[in-house]
């Protein structure tokens, strides 16, 4: 962001003289208090300028990602088969594809914020599904869905708990202990799997409805009424939850958007919360039969972003993780106790990678001794950096999870559809992801020159 | 104001001595800075400038001496204890996050609350108002990241977080020291600010153009000894020199010397 307003150099003392070329300071000048420029001379053109000029100096935000999932969109459709990319059966298939690396994404975020790095979590989730998938048996414990989730949560956060002291406290590399992680937690997975007389493949096939709750958690979905139901609370509560604020912050003086974009943000929720619904509710079953409503994977990766962007953008807790990714030293001389919140981090990250092995276990009717742990924790970090979090810790959202762990579904399933072998998939995966950092890297040299004065 | 009562300043460091190890850093130092003036401390590298301000900041513990805040005697033994007191510092680092806006650093630490919730828009303002009153103006908006900022902007953010919990003191560590002309004038203007809000501010530079731009006075650093405290007005530039590069051996003793330290001794 170029500076523009000249830094006022010798300024002589008083700070009356703030006249009409003074537009471009801050809010606070003495006479008119806390009403900035950017509240008065507000209109929907200089929110747009703004905007640019903010993306111009490097913040892209979530622009990149966005666009690679039109430009997904755009060439698989074309070259698919029958144009059937975006067909409502394919996009349902692609996000029930994409929703373990959205979820695990989401919790590698946790600690790429950090700066750090977990690998294991491909393995730990995996390793709290299969405890689940093993307890809800009906041959053996027989325990009731709900109690084998929290089971399978609790011992990945624990196994977190364990991680993170080792890194918090002795000081050893993330790298290090969670690489040790990913090997001990790939045989731990084939203990567990060796229990019960399934000859390693403990399966939530049948109709037994406390097996098939697991199985639903990707499978099932609710009643196309209900969906329409549910999107309208959720899109009715976010849009009276951000039209509060900014209403109050512009009653204050404080800077806001204006109330068109307002308008335009909760226009565009809306309309995307309507669009998935629609999409979902299209009988996406084969010929003769019926199979339509929202899955549930929506639903609990929607309420596993919510819950992290809550955590990570209103709280204080929230606010440490980034004070710790962007400057450790000034973090600990606020008085930030620094080893308990990266600790928690850890922590977190195995919970949500605990819900991403459900969800797998889920997608998958069960648990086998197939699981590339390696693959999907690499596939996490992929989508975390393709959907803009930063490597190097301070820079991320829950949300860059959700649109990264898209892009690399829709290269999964596009390449799918176009009957490509693997190969081809990794090798495109490997040059998106190579693009997102490239982007992330020239706009941020750009900022850099900008920037500073 | 020529005799060793500490009484007259807010913060006032009688025969302070450290060392570490075989190295003794302070010997028999003393320091007065008034509220309402800033008070250069200058010196060659070396000269025990950084080790005296970590002293009254409560990161070491001085191996001898006293301290008087407003001529009653404390003991600083933590940094928490300085702030305590209203004593708080700008390292030379800023201690800043480059990835949190303005509003997010100066509140680092403690966040204000509304419902276990951060309290965005209550910080915002209160923020806007400090900035407002230290005259920091050219900032586009207090929620762009520091990163973006200017050094002299980063500078002032940094000296704004110090003084906005009622503080009391203000300790700057070469602030001006990687800054350009417009930079460091931007600075100084901010460091008059703060005097005339009435904080006492203790200055640490080895650039002589900005002690004698804003100092009110000058205390000289040398080899780990205070050897001369005096008005700015009654030094020049000359014999400031001489006092760094020599510990003044040789010069006339100049009047106003606030104690009985200093040159030809």
């Amino acid at each position: 962001m170029s500076q523009a307003v000249p830094s006022s150099g010798p300024d002589p003392a008083p700070p009356a003289p703030e006249g009409p070329e003074a537009v471009d300071l801050i809010a606070a000048t003495g006479a008119a208090p806390l009403l900035p420029p950017e509240v008065l001379a507000q209109s929907l053109g200089g929110y747009a300028r703004a905007q640019v000029l903010r993306i111009r100096g490097g913040d892209s935000g979530m622009l990149p990602v966005l666009l690679g999932l039109i430009a997904i969109s755009v060439v698989f459709q074309t070259i698919s088969p029958g144009h059937v990319f975006l067909s409502a059966g394919n996009i349902v298939n692609l996000f029930q594809q994409s929703a373990v690396f959205m979820v695990l994404a989401m919790a590698e975020i946790f600690v790429m914020l950090l700066g750090e790095i977990d690998l294991s979590i491909g393995f730990v989730g995996p390793v709290g599904a299969v405890i689940a998938v093993q307890l809800v048996q009906p041959s053996t414990t027989n325990w009731p869905w709900w109690a084998a989730i929290v089971v399978s949560l609790v011992v990945c956060g624990l196994i977190g708990a364990v991680q993170g002291a080792l890194i918090t406290r002795l000081r050893l590399a993330s790298f290090i202990v969670t690489l040790a992680g990913l090997l001990i937690f790939n045989g731990v997975l084939l203990i567990v799997l060796a229990f019960g007389p399934f000859s390693g493949y403990p399966s939530l096939s049948g109709l037994q409805k406390n097996v098939h709750t697991l199985y639903d958690l990707m499978w099932g979905h609710v009643s196309p009424a209900a969906g329409w139901i549910v999107m309208i609370l959720l899109v009715g509560a976010l849009s009276v939850g951000l039209a509060l604020r900014d209403s109050r912050r512009r009653r204050s003086g404080l800077v806001a958007p204006p109330t068109s974009i307002t308008a335009i943000k909760i226009g565009l929720m809306a309309a995307v919360g309507v669009a998935v619904v629609a999409v979902c509710n299209v009988n996406r079953a084969a010929v003769g039969s019926t199979l339509r409503g929202v899955p549930w994977a929506i639903f609990i990766v929607l309420a596993v972003l919510g819950a992290w962007s809550f955590l990570l953008g209103r709280t204080r807790y929230g606010r440490y993780v980034y004070a710790i990714g962007g400057n450790p030293e000034a973090a600990r001389r606020a008085g930030i106790n620094v080893i308990r919140v990266r600790t928690w981090a850890f922590i977190l990250c195995a919970f949500t990678a605990g819900i991403a092995g459900l969800l797998y276990a889920s997608y998958l009717g069960g648990m086998s001794n197939n699981v590339n742990g390696g693959q999907l924790v690499l596939y996490a970090v992929a989508a975390a950096v393709i959907g803009g979090t930063s490597m190097f810790g301070g820079r991320g959202k829950a949300v860059h999870g959700v649109l990264g762990g898209l892009v690399i579904g829709g290269i999964y399933n596009g390449m799918y559809l176009q009957g490509l072998k693997v190969q081809w998939e990794y090798i495109v995966t490997g040059l998106v992801l190579i693009g997102a950092v490239t982007i992330d890297a020239l706009s941020r040299r750009n900022a850099t020159t900008s920037g500073r004065s | 104001m020529t005799d060793a009562r500490p009484e007259w300043a807010q913060l006032a460091v009688r025969g302070l001595y450290k060392s570490f190890g075989a190295v003794q850093a302070l010997a028999d130092v003393d320091l007065d800075v008034p509220a309402g003036q800033v008070t250069a401390l200058c010196g060659d590298n070396g000269a025990g400038k950084s080790v005296l301000i970590k002293c009254i900041a409560g990161i070491h513990e001085p191996d001898r001496g006293h301290m008087y805040w407003n001529g009653r005697p404390v003991r600083i033994r933590s940094a928490h204890d300085a702030s305590a007191l209203g004593i708080e510092t700008v390292y030379q680092d800023l201690a800043l996050a480059d990835n949190l806006d303005i509003v997010q650093n100066m509140f680092l630490g403690r966040e204000r609350l509304r419902h276990r919730l951060l309290d965005e828009n209550d910080m915002e303002r209160a923020a806007g108002e400090t900035l407002a009153r230290l005259g920091v103006t050219t900032v586009r908006s207090i929620r762009q990241p520091v990163g973006s900022l200017s050094g002299g902007q980063r500078q002032s953010v940094a000296v704004a977080k110090a003084v906005m919990w009622n503080s009391k003191m203000v300790i700057l560590d070469e602030p001006t020291a990687a800054l350009g002309v417009t930079q460091t004038a931007m600075v100084l203007d901010l460091v008059r600010r703060l005097r005339d809000h009435g904080l006492g501010v203790l200055l640490i530079s080895h650039n002589l153009n900005d002690v004698f731009a804003v100092g009110d006075r000058i205390a000289v650093l040398y080899l780990g000894r205070m050897v001369v405290q005096a008005e700015a007005a009654s030094l020049d530039r000359q014999s400031a020199v001489e006092y760094m590069t020599t510990g003044g051996f040789g010069l006339t003793p100049v009047g106003g010397r606030p104690d009985g330290t200093g040159a030809g001794l």
